[in-house]
């Protein structure tokens, strides 16, 4: 063993890489999500229309976290 | 410690429970394995819920007729009507309530004890669907604008300035086009994979602490059978909600192809 190596660690990054994929959808989300809510609060009358957005912006956000997935796979 | 997978006889889940091996006519693009199994079920049983339902239909349902208009009134009232609108509706509830079901049916198989592995599991049919509501919106869009016309109205919104144009068509290029079909297969299928994982993780881990496991550790096998049966109810929940956003955001994507801007 030579000596120039004090540790060794073995896996696969992509699961560090989702990781760090996971924190600014998580973050968004929770962030437009809670917007929605606020928003529904005042005005509950236009509730659908939030809504509606809600999941727009939602498969927008999700794209990123679920590319991340992907991608470990993928490279 | 315990999932580090060398712990003996503990097999973590891996993505190979996804690949079983062929049952019939291996090799060939019509291979049958345990989950085209699973998924054959799922038809069946939905095929025989609606044919029983529609068999003797009457004006005042009973109870069975009744539960299955309720989920029908569902996608209807709740997801078509209230995206769509009324105009259009009454063309886009029938695909849209096909894909409801089927997705549902195919979510739920991942806890159903027998077969415990969900047909959209596989990439195969999250991807089918995801091209049917491809071609549903693009369709959508170029009958209620005309070809042209929906190209413009997708690729160059108004009220820019010129300029972004630049910047702006390619990333709408690439988010209309390519992203939405492609996130809304992965979307159901990663849901699908990491709710079998985390369930198959979860009972072989209470086998596991059960049987081999020295003396203290036996009770940690309960807290593990606690959350299998939670994750199982939540994996309940998360068929549903992926089957909803799913029909949902092909009902907003068609919405968004025809609505002239």
């Amino acid at each position: 063993m030579d000596i120039t190596t004090l540790a060794a660690l073995e896996g696969n990054i992509a699961t560090i890489g989702y990781g760090l994929a996971a924190l600014g959808p998580g973050i968004g989300l929770g962030i437009m999500v809670a917007k929605t809510q606020e928003a529904t609060a005042r005005q509950p009358e236009v509730a659908g229309a939030l809504r509606t957005n809600m999941f727009i912006a939602l498969a927008a956000i999700e794209a990123l976290g679920l590319i991340g997935f992907a991608a470990g796979f993928v490279f | 410690m315990l999932a580090a997978g060398d712990g003996g006889s503990f097999h973590t889940p891996t993505l190979a429970d996804f690949f079983p091996s062929a049952i019939l006519f291996e090799g060939t693009p019509f291979e049958i394995n345990r989950i085209t199994l699973v998924r054959f079920v799922a038809t069946f049983v939905l095929l025989t819920v609606f044919v029983l339902a529609a068999r003797r239909a009457r004006l005042v349902p009973g109870r069975f007729q009744g539960g299955v208009e309720m989920l029908l009134d569902f996608v209807r009232v709740q997801i078509v009507e209230e995206i769509i609108g009324k105009k259009t509706a009454r063309r886009h509830t029938p695909l849209l309530t096909i894909m409801f079901v089927t997705i549902l049916a195919f979510n739920i198989t991942g806890i159903v004890p027998g077969l415990n592995i969900a047909g959209s599991g596989v990439i195969g049919f999250p991807i089918l669907l995801a091209l049917v509501a491809y071609v549903a919106f693009i369709v959508a869009g170029v009958r209620a604008q005309g070809g042209a016309h929906f190209l413009k109205s997708s690729l160059f919104p108004s009220g820019v300035p010129w300029p972004i144009y630049f910047i702006l068509t390619p990333i709408e290029i690439i988010s209309t086009f390519v992203l939405r079909p492609a996130t809304l297969a992965i979307r159901l299928l990663v849901n699908m994979v990491a709710g079998h994982l985390l369930l198959v993780l979860c009972f072989a881990a209470t086998h596991f602490l059960f049987l081999e496991a020295a003396g203290a550790l036996k009770a940690v096998g309960a807290v593990t059978l606690a959350a299998g049966f939670a994750f199982s109810a939540f994996e309940i929940f998360i068929a549903a909600l992926q089957a909803y956003i799913f029909v949902l955001l092909t009902a907003v994507y068609i919405n968004l192809s025809e609505e002239a801007h």
